[in-house]
C-alpha cells in the first residue's frame, strides 16, 4: 500500500516559477503549475503562448533561465533528457526511418540495456497495446499517419515511464482520424494510469481529452481548471475569448461587485442588463461582458430585454445561428440548438434578447 | 484546318535542343574517342584504329613505373578519403550543430582551397614541403590532397545533415539514448550515404589531382597524374590511352556508386516525410 | 545537481563553443599548416627576399615579357568564360526543362567530364589536335588541306580545350538558376503578347542572371590559375601565368619572383571573390552527383 502510494506520487510534476527568455522575448514568464500523478493535463494556448517551451523544459530539451522542474519531488531541472525516464511523442511521429516498427519500439529498451529476448517480448506487448501486432516487421514508411503515431506512442510507453509528454501529436492527422485518436489516447491513458502532459492549440481537443487544462497566453498561465470550469467560469477575458465562441459587449458597472456577485451593467448603446462579476468591479467602472451565443435567448412576445434586428439566419443542421444587430450598432451571434423548440427568427425580423445573470460574465477593463 | 508544321515557337525550340545535344557530344566525344584508340595495334595513334589489340594495356601492367605510380596514388587516395571524411564530418557537425566561435572565418577557410588557384597552393606547398622533406612522401601527399578534398567533403556532409531531421535526435534522447548512442544509432546511419559519397569524392579528387602532385612529387616517388603528365609531355604513347580509359572507367564506376547512394538517401528522406 | 548544462548534446541543444571548437580543431590545424602557412611563407619570400621591397612585384609588372603573359592570361580567361557561357546556356536550358531518363542522360553528360581527370581530357584534346592527330587526318582525307595544319600550341586550341574542361562549372549553376524558373512564367509572358525572343530577353534572362554570374565567376577564376591544360596544349608559345610560375620555381629556382606572381594572381582572385561574394556557391557542384 505504501509502495503504491510512492509510485503514484512519482508521476507528479511541479513547475515552480519557470522563466525562459529567447533574446528579449519572454517565452515563459513565471509559470507555476502542479500536475498530479495519473492526471491528463493539457497545455492549451495560441502559438507563442509558451506551451511548447514548458513541455520542452519538462522533457529537458530547454533549460529555464529561472525556476525549477520537479518530478515526483525530485529536482530534474538540469538533468539531460535521456536520464529523465520520461516518454515523449512528437508532432511528426519521428520514427527512425532506418529501423523496423519493432526495432523502433525496442530502441529505448536497448538503450536501457534490456536483453534481446525480453526486448522483443516487451516491444510486441506494447505493439499489442496500440493494436498493431501485425505490423512489427514493416518499416515506418509503410504505415499510415495514424498507425505511425500509434507506434510512436508504443515506443514512448514501452519502458513504462512515469510521465508521457505529447507535443501536438495529432496535428498532422486529418479530422476524422484525429477524433478517433483522441478517444484512443484517452482510453490508453486510463488503462495504464500514466501522467500525460499534452500540448495543443486546439481547444476542442483539450476539452475532449484533458482532466484539467492550463490555458497560456504570452508566456503566462491564464487559468488552470477542469474543462467545464474553463468554459462556464472563465476567469480572464482571454480565456473567455479563447475557449468556445463568445460575444463581447462593453459597458459600465451600475454598482461595485466582488467576483461571483451579480450586478447590473449599463451596456453601451443599450439598456441595463444583469451579469456576474468575474473580477472585482468598482462602481461605474468600465467592463466587458462575455456572452456565449448558445446562452442568449429570444424573448417571445416582446418582454424585457435588448431590442435587436436579425441580419442573417444561418442553418447548420444541429443548430441555427442568428446574426443580430442592436440599435446601438453592437453585433451579436445567437445560437439556437435544433430540436429544443426555442423560438427562432428569420432575417430582417425585429426581436428582443435576454439572458440570465449567470450567463453573462463581466470582466473589469484595466485602464 | 491542318496545324502548321512549324510555328516560330517550335522552330526556336528545335534550334535550342539541337544546340544542347551538340554541346553534349562536344562534352563527351573527346573523352570517348580515347577508348577505341587504346585498343589499336599501332604505335601511332590513328582513328579509326586499324585493328583490335590489348597490347597497350599489357604494356601498362608490365611497366614497373606505371604500376608504382598507380599504387602510390591508390595509397594516397585511400588515406585522403579516410582523413578528409573524418575531419570534414567533424567540421560539418560543428557548423550545423555547434556554436562555433568565428564561424564566418571558418566558412571562408572551407572554400579557401577551391578559390585559391591550385597552382598557387601547389607552389606554396612545394616551398614548405621541400624544407620539411615532405616531397614525394605519403604523408605530404595525403596532407596536401586532404586540404584539396575537404571543401567537397564538408559541403556533401553539410547537405546530408541539413536533410536529416534533427527531431529524430530528440526522439532518441527521449528514449533514453545518450549523446554518443544517439549519434551512433540514429544520426550516423541516416547521414551515412552522404558521408560515403563524400569519401568517394575525396578519393576521386586525390586520385585524379594533377597540379599539386606535379610539384610535390619526387623523382623516385610520383603519383599517377604526375606520371601521366610527364608521358603526355614527352611521348604520347598509346599506353597513355589505355591508362586514360581505365581511369575514366573508374570514374564512371564511382559516379554510379554515388548515384545509387544518393537515391538511397532520398528514399529515406521521402520515407520520413511520407 | 550542477547548474551547468551538459557539454555535448545532440538534438536537444547545440554543442558548446568549446566542444564545437574541439570538433573543428583537426580541420583548423591542418589548414593552418598546409594552407595558410605555405601561402604566407611564399608571399613572405616575395616581399622580403632578397630585401624588404616591392621589387619583385615591380619586376613582374614592368617587364614586357611578363606583362604579355599576364594580359594573355586575362584574355584567354575571358574568352574561355564567354565560350563556355555560349555553349552551356542551351544545354542548361534543355536540362532544366527535362525530367526522367532525358535529364539523367544529360546530367551524366555533364557530371562525367566534371569528375574525369583533367589530364585525361587534356590528353584527348592533344590527340585530336596533334600534327598527325585525328582532326588533321580527317581534314586530309576530306582533301580540305594539302598538308597538316598546326593546331596545337595556338591560342585557339587553348581556349577550346579549356572551355571544354571548365564547361561543367558553367552548366551546373546555370541549370540551378533555370530550374528555378516556373514553366508558367514564359507561358504567361507569351499569353501577354511577348514573342519568344522578347520572352527570353525580358523574363528568362533576368531571372537566370544569378546563375550566369555564378558560373562566369567560377569559370573565370579557375581559368585564371589553370595549369595543366595551358601547359600541355599551349606550350611555351602560349604561356599563361600558372606555367610562368611553374617555370620560375622549377627551372630558375627564383622563389621570390614566383611568390610575387602568385601574389598578383591571388590579388586578382580575391578582388573578384569579394566583388561577387554572393555568387560563390560551392554546394552546386557536390549535391548533384
Amino acid at each position: 500500500m505504501r509502495k503504491l502510494e510512492a509510485d503514484r506520487s512519482a508521476g507528479s510534476i511541479a513547475i515552480e516559477g519557470l522563466v525562459k527568455r529567447f533574446g528579449r522575448v519572454h517565452a515563459v514568464d513565471g509559470v507555476s503549475l502542479d500536475i498530479r500523478a495519473g492526471e491528463f493535463l493539457a497545455l492549451l494556448g495560441p502559438s507563442g503562448s509558451g506551451k511548447t517551451t514548458i513541455l520542452m523544459a519538462i522533457a529537458g530539451f530547454e533549460y529555464p533561465d529561472e525556476g525549477r522542474v520537479l518530478l515526483g519531488g525530485e529536482d530534474i531541472t538540469w538533468l539531460p533528457p535521456n536520464r529523465r525516464n520520461l516518454g515523449m511523442v512528437f508532432q511528426r511521429y519521428t520514427l527512425f526511418p532506418h529501423m523496423s516498427v519493432l526495432e523502433n519500439i525496442a530502441f529505448p529498451l536497448k538503450m536501457r540495456g534490456v536483453g534481446r529476448a525480453e526486448r522483443e517480448e516487451r516491444a510486441r506487448g506494447a505493439l499489442r497495446t496500440v493494436r498493431l501486432e501485425q505490423m512489427g516487421e514493416r518499416s515506418p514508411a509503410q504505415l499510415s499517419g495514424g498507425q505511425q503515431q500509434r507506434v510512436a506512442i508504443a515506443r514512448a510507453i514501452v519502458y513504462r515511464p512515469r510521465v508521457l509528454l505529447m507535443d501536438e501529436p495529432l496535428s498532422a492527422l486529418d479530422k476524422n482520424l484525429r477524433e478517433e485518436m483522441q478517444i484512443e489516447i484517452k482510453h490508453l491513458q486510463r488503462e495504464i494510469g500514466i501522467t500525460v502532459v499534452f500540448v495543443t492549440h486546439d481547444q476542442t481537443e483539450a476539452l475532449t481529452m484533458a482532466d484539467r487544462i492550463a490555458v497560456l497566453d504570452q508566456g503566462r498561465l491564464q487559468q488552470l481548471g477542469a474543462p467545464r470550469e474553463l468554459y462556464e467560469a472563465p476567469q480572464t477575458e482571454f480565456v473567455a475569448g479563447f475557449i468556445g465562441e463568445t460575444n463581447f459587449w462593453a459597458g459600465a458597472a451600475a454598482a461595485a461587485a466582488a467576483p461571483g456577485e451579480a450586478l447590473g451593467v449599463q451596456l453601451d448603446g443599450g439598456v441595463v442588463m444583469p451579469a456576474l462579476a468575474a473580477s472585482p468591479v468598482p462602481a461605474g467602472g468600465r467592463v466587458r461582458l462575455a456572452l456565449r451565443p448558445e446562452r442568449l435567448r429570444i424573448v417571445a412576445g416582446g418582454g424585457e430585454g435588448v431590442p435587436a434586428r436579425v441580419t442573417e439566419a444561418i442553418y447548420a443542421g444541429n443548430a441555427t445561428t442568428l446574426m443580430l444587430e442592436t440599435a446601438g450598432g453592437q453585433t451579436l451571434r445567437l445560437r439556437i440548438p435544433a430540436g429544443t423548440g426555442l423560438p427562432e427568427a428569420a432575417a430582417g425580423e425585429a426581436v428582443t434578447l435576454s439572458w440570465q445573470a449567470a450567463d453573462a460574465r463581466a470582466f473589469a477593463v484595466r485602464s | 484546318m491542318a496545324a502548321p508544321r512549324s510555328t516560330p515557337n517550335r522552330a526556336g525550340r528545335m534550334v535550342v535542343n539541337a544546340a544542347a545535344y551538340a554541346v553534349t557530344v562536344f562534352l563527351l566525344l573527346p573523352t570517348l574517342i580515347i577508348i577505341p584508340m587504346s585498343v589499336g595495334p599501332e604505335r601511332f595513334l590513328r582513328f579509326p584504329p586499324a585493328g583490335f589489340s590489348l597490347r597497350w594495356y599489357a604494356e601498362y601492367f608490365r611497366d614497373p613505373d606505371w604500376l608504382a605510380a598507380t599504387l602510390f596514388s591508390l595509397e594516397v587516395a585511400l588515406l585522403t578519403a579516410l582523413c578528409a571524411t573524418a575531419i570534414g564530418t567533424m567540421l560539418a557537425l560543428a557548423l550545423v550543430r555547434g556554436r562555433l566561435p568565428g564561424r564566418g572565418l571558418v566558412e571562408l577557410l572551407v572554400v579557401g582551397p577551391v578559390i585559391v588557384p591550385h597552382v598557387a597552393l601547389a607552389v606554396a606547398m612545394f616551398l614548405v614541403f621541400e624544407r620539411l622533406r615532405l616531397t614525394g612522401t605519403l604523408l605530404g601527399f595525403t596532407m596536401a590532397h586532404t586540404v584539396l578534398a575537404l571543401p567537397f567533403v564538408v559541403f556533401t556532409v553539410l547537405a546530408a545533415l541539413y536533410r536529416f531531421d534533427a527531431q529524430l535526435e530528440r526522439a532518441a534522447l527521449s528514449c533514453g539514448a545518450g549523446r554518443f548512442a544517439t549519434f551512433r544509432h540514429v544520426t550516423l546511419p541516416l547521414i551515412a550515404p552522404g558521408v560515403v559519397s563524400a569519401a568517394l569524392f575525396a578519393f576521386i579528387i586525390s586520385f585524379d589531382e594533377p597540379v599539386v602532385s606535379f610539384f610535390i612529387s619526387a623523382l623516385d616517388r610520383k603519383s599517377l597524374p604526375r606520371k601521366m603528365f610527364e608521358d603526355i609531355d614527352y611521348n604520347i604513347s598509346p599506353t597513355l590511352a589505355a591508362v586514360a580509359t581505365m581511369l575514366t572507367a573508374l570514374t564512371v564506376l564511382a559516379l554510379l556508386l554515388g548515384f545509387v547512394l544518393k537515391r538511397a538517401a532520398e528514399r529515406r528522406a521521402a520515407a520520413r516525410s511520407g | 545537481m550542477s547548474r551547468r548544462p551538459p557539454r555535448f548534446l545532440l538534438g536537444g541543444r547545440r554543442f558548446s563553443p568549446a566542444a564545437s571548437l574541439a570538433l573543428a580543431a583537426p580541420f583548423l590545424l591542418l589548414l593552418l599548416v598546409v594552407f595558410i602557412l605555405p601561402l604566407v611563407m611564399l608571399l613572405h619570400e616575395s616581399l622580403f627576399v632578397p630585401a624588404p621591397s616591392l621589387g619583385n612585384y615591380a619586376h613582374a609588372l614592368e617587364e614586357p615579357v611578363y606583362l604579355r603573359v599576364m594580359l594573355r592570361t586575362l584574355r584567354i580567361a575571358f574568352l574561355v568564360t564567354l565560350l563556355a557561357l555560349l555553349l552551356a546556356w542551351p544545354l542548361a536550358w534543355v536540362m532544366s526543362r527535362s525530367r526522367g531518363v532525358g535529364l539523367a542522360l544529360l546530367g551524366a553528360a555533364v557530371l562525367l567530364p566534371l569528375w574525369t581527370s583533367v589530364l585525361v581530357r587534356t590528353y584527348a584534346w592533344m590527340v585530336l589536335l596533334q600534327r598527325n592527330g585525328i582532326i588533321n587526318q580527317i581534314l586530309g582525307q576530306l582533301g580540305l588541306v594539302g598538308q597538316p595544319v598546326r593546331l596545337l600550341y595556338t591560342e585557339g586550341a587553348v581556349v577550346l580545350a579549356m572551355a571544354h574542361v571548365l564547361l561543367p562549372f558553367m552548366v551546373l549553376p546555370l541549370y540551378s538558376a533555370l530550374k528555378g524558373i516556373p514553366e508558367d512564367y514564359p507561358r504567361a509572358a507569351q499569353m501577354l503578347g511577348a514573342s519568344p525572343w522578347a520572352t527570353f530577353r525580358e523574363v528568362i534572362w533576368p531571372l537566370c542572371l544569378p546563375g550566369v554570374t555564378s558560373g562566369c565567376l567560377m569559370v573565370f577564376l579557375l581559368a585564371l590559375g589553370f595549369f595543366v591544360t595551358p601547359a600541355l596544349i599551349g606550350g611555351p608559345q602560349q604561356m599563361m601565368i600558372a606555367t610562368l610560375v611553374s617555370q620560375q620555381v622549377r627551372e630558375l629556382l627564383d622563389w621570390p619572383f614566383a611568390g610575387a606572381l602568385v601574389g598578383i594572381l591571388l590579388a586578382f582572385v580575391l578582388v573578384l571573390v569579394l566583388l561577387f561574394r554572393r555568387a560563390v556557391r560551392l554546394d552546386r557542384f557536390v549535391g548533384q552527383a
